[in-house]
């Protein structure tokens, strides 16, 4: 079962919304609320990285009973070197979105502490592909 | 777990629900349905909010509670009265006129619900140095135990298990009636309950099996029986005394928003109003909330000072209840008089037992099953107009979806698809009012002056 969310760049009011959702969704399917929570935290934190860098982006989760997929797709920057951008507490985010309390450092490494695997790719001027994929089964 | 049913207080008047669907609009945890033209609560998903009580447009909500005679078969007879009872009352009216009054009515003993406030309060100080998942919540208001409980399954262990001061109390005055010597079965503890969730923890608690609480009453009712002493007393029945304040600032303020939070230690926070509190939980589980070591959720708008069966408004007794503790304050009367032994009783039976989480959210218990109904709810989606509008008896499109792959309701429900269907000459229009019929009752489309806001409205 495939679901699709669009991420606007530069809104954080909205940074949450596919979180939310899927969310919601795992909870009707009965998945244990402990798998849930990793998955909407690395999710979570996939669209806030979308708003804080990129200027749009897309999330689409597919679903079936033995595992979450998720591509978070973005049309934005990029990430020059994806091993600096993996350490904890490195960061690029501008001042303002510090301001707000985001661009820590934390995103890309609790996004791969809270999935299975984590795929990035990336093209530096064209955008990022972040995919996850977790059991929903223990 | 989810066949297991719970008590609920909240009930509704079929004589004079009249199926408007405001009830089942403004239920928070989408609890209600309409079907054969009244308001029908599912009992596992209720919460004992009492939103739909406030919503009613023709008070056909009622909080059952036990029959005030009752009080007559024991002896002693004992009042635990919140501080929210007093503080409906004006500041020209004393503590100890109010408890004489009640007094009169019949009891022997009149008890403050918060009595237990400190002992409490160590409890749950003591429980948040322990290892708990943070932010860590209150289990004061019943209702949001049952809200985690059946929307916030992952949350459940966040809740501190330590009972409200109302069970400390009780137990703690029936003890002082034993050790003076009084009968058990002489000694009758009754609870006046300022909402629909603090009866169901009394009539069934969360976790423990057992209550201390012997009946329970409506403080309405009691607030109507004191009121009207009050108003036909001749002018010079008012001498009674304080000899101790009846309550501690602490405990008069402990139930209203931020009575807790402002006693616990570390980054507390106090929320009150259950869809502020449902907005919030879910940020809470989607770990946006870090640091905050403390919880102090409440249902109600004004925490219990906006209980459903208070009279006075909730912002004039806010206020009232403040004065008063600001007075006792001032005074330095108050002294706390708790025996060490006692308040190690107290704690060793604070414990509510494990609070199992029991989600109704889940579609089907087998995921593979869930999977498959939550498509069927997406393709049923493609067809149902998504105006909300309720007239299916269910509270949003999406909600009749889910009914219909739970087996409880069909398309046929929606009224736009009848349209649809009639239109391809897929159903007969005499068979459309029958189905409209089902949910709202037979006749319910004739012509009726009586209604609420028609010509002879009476309401």
């Amino acid at each position: 079962m495939e679901f699709n969310y669009e991420v606007e760049g530069g809104n954080f009011t909205k940074a949450g919304n596919a979180a939310s959702n899927v969310k919601k969704v795992l909870k009707q399917l009965n998945v244990d609320p402990k798998i849930i929570k990793r998955i909407v935290v690395a999710l979570y934190e996939g669209e806030v990285n979308v708003v804080a860098h990129a200027y749009k982006g897309n999330v689409l989760v597919d679903i079936d009973t033995d595992r979450i997929y998720i591509k978070i797709q973005d049309e934005g920057p990029g990430i020059p070197d994806i091993d600096l951008a993996m350490q904890v507490g490195y960061s690029t985010a501008s001042a303002m979105v510090r301001e707000m309390g985001f661009g820590a450092g934390m995103g890309l490494p609790n996004m791969k502490r809270n999935a299975d695997t984590i795929d990035i790719t990336s093209k530096v001027g064209e955008g990022t592909i972040v995919e996850l994929t977790t059991k929903l089964t223990s | 777990m989810s066949e297991q049913q719970f008590y609920h207080a909240l009930k509704v008047d079929k004589d004079k629900c009249f199926g408007c669907t405001h009830c089942m609009n403004v239920c928070p945890t989408d609890a209600i349905r309409i079907r054969d033209g009244v308001a029908s609560i599912r009992k596992n998903w209720c919460v004992d909010c009492g939103e739909c009580m406030k919503a009613c447009p023709v008070d056909a909500f009622y909080v059952e509670q036990d029959d005030f005679e009752k009080i007559f078969n024991f002896k002693y007879r004992v009042a635990i009265l919140p501080s929210v009872f007093i503080g409906q009352f004006s500041k020209s009216i004393k503590e100890c006129e109010i408890i004489d009054i009640l007094k009169g009515l019949g009891f022997t003993h009149v008890v403050p619900a918060e009595a237990t406030v400190d002992v409490i309060n160590e409890s749950m100080l003591e429980e948040l140095e322990s290892d708990r998942e943070k932010p860590m919540i209150s289990a004061f208001c019943p209702s949001i135990v049952r809200l985690i409980q059946v929307r916030f399954p992952g949350l459940v262990n966040n809740i501190i298990p330590i009972k409200p001061p109302i069970d400390s109390t009780a137990l703690y005055y029936r003890q002082l009636l034993l050790e003076e010597g009084k009968d058990f079965d002489d000694i009758g503890i009754f609870y006046v309950t300022p909402c629909a969730s603090k009866i169901a923890t009394v009539k069934s608690p969360v976790g423990d099996d057992s209550s201390n609480v012997d009946g329970v009453i409506n403080m309405d009712f009691l607030y109507n029986k004191v009121f009207h002493v009050l108003n036909n007393r001749s002018e010079s029945a008012d001498n009674c005394d304080y000899t101790v304040p009846y309550l501690s600032p602490k405990g008069l303020n402990w139930s209203l928003t931020d009575g807790e939070a402002s006693h616990m230690k570390g980054r507390c926070l106090a929320i009150d109003e259950i869809h502020n509190v449902i907005s919030f939980l879910e940020k809470v589980e989607n770990d946006e909330i870090i640091n905050v070591d403390f919880l102090e959720l409440r249902a109600c708008d004004q925490s219990c000072a906006g209980g459903v069966l208070l009279t006075e408004n909730r912002f004039l007794t806010v206020e009232r209840i403040k004065n008063r503790a600001d007075r006792i304050n001032a005074s330095g009367k108050y002294v706390q008089n708790i025996s060490a032994a006692h308040k190690q009783t107290i704690k060793d039976k604070s414990d509510v037992g494990k609070i199992e989480p029991r989600s109704m959210m889940v579609l089907d218990e087998d995921m593979g099953m869930a999977l498959k109904k939550m498509e069927r709810v997406r393709r049923m989606m493609c067809y149902l107009p998504g105006i909300d509008c309720g007239a299916c008896g269910a509270p949003s499109c999406e909600s009749l979806a889910k009914d219909i792959v739970r087996k409880e309701a069909h398309l046929s429900n929606c009224v736009f698809l009848q349209r649809m269907m009639e239109k391809t000459k897929k159903l007969d229009p005499q068979h459309s009012i029958r189905i409209i019929e089902k949910s709202w009752g037979k006749d319910r489309l004739d012509k009726d002056c009586k209604k609420k806001g028609a010509k002879n409205d009476s309401f």
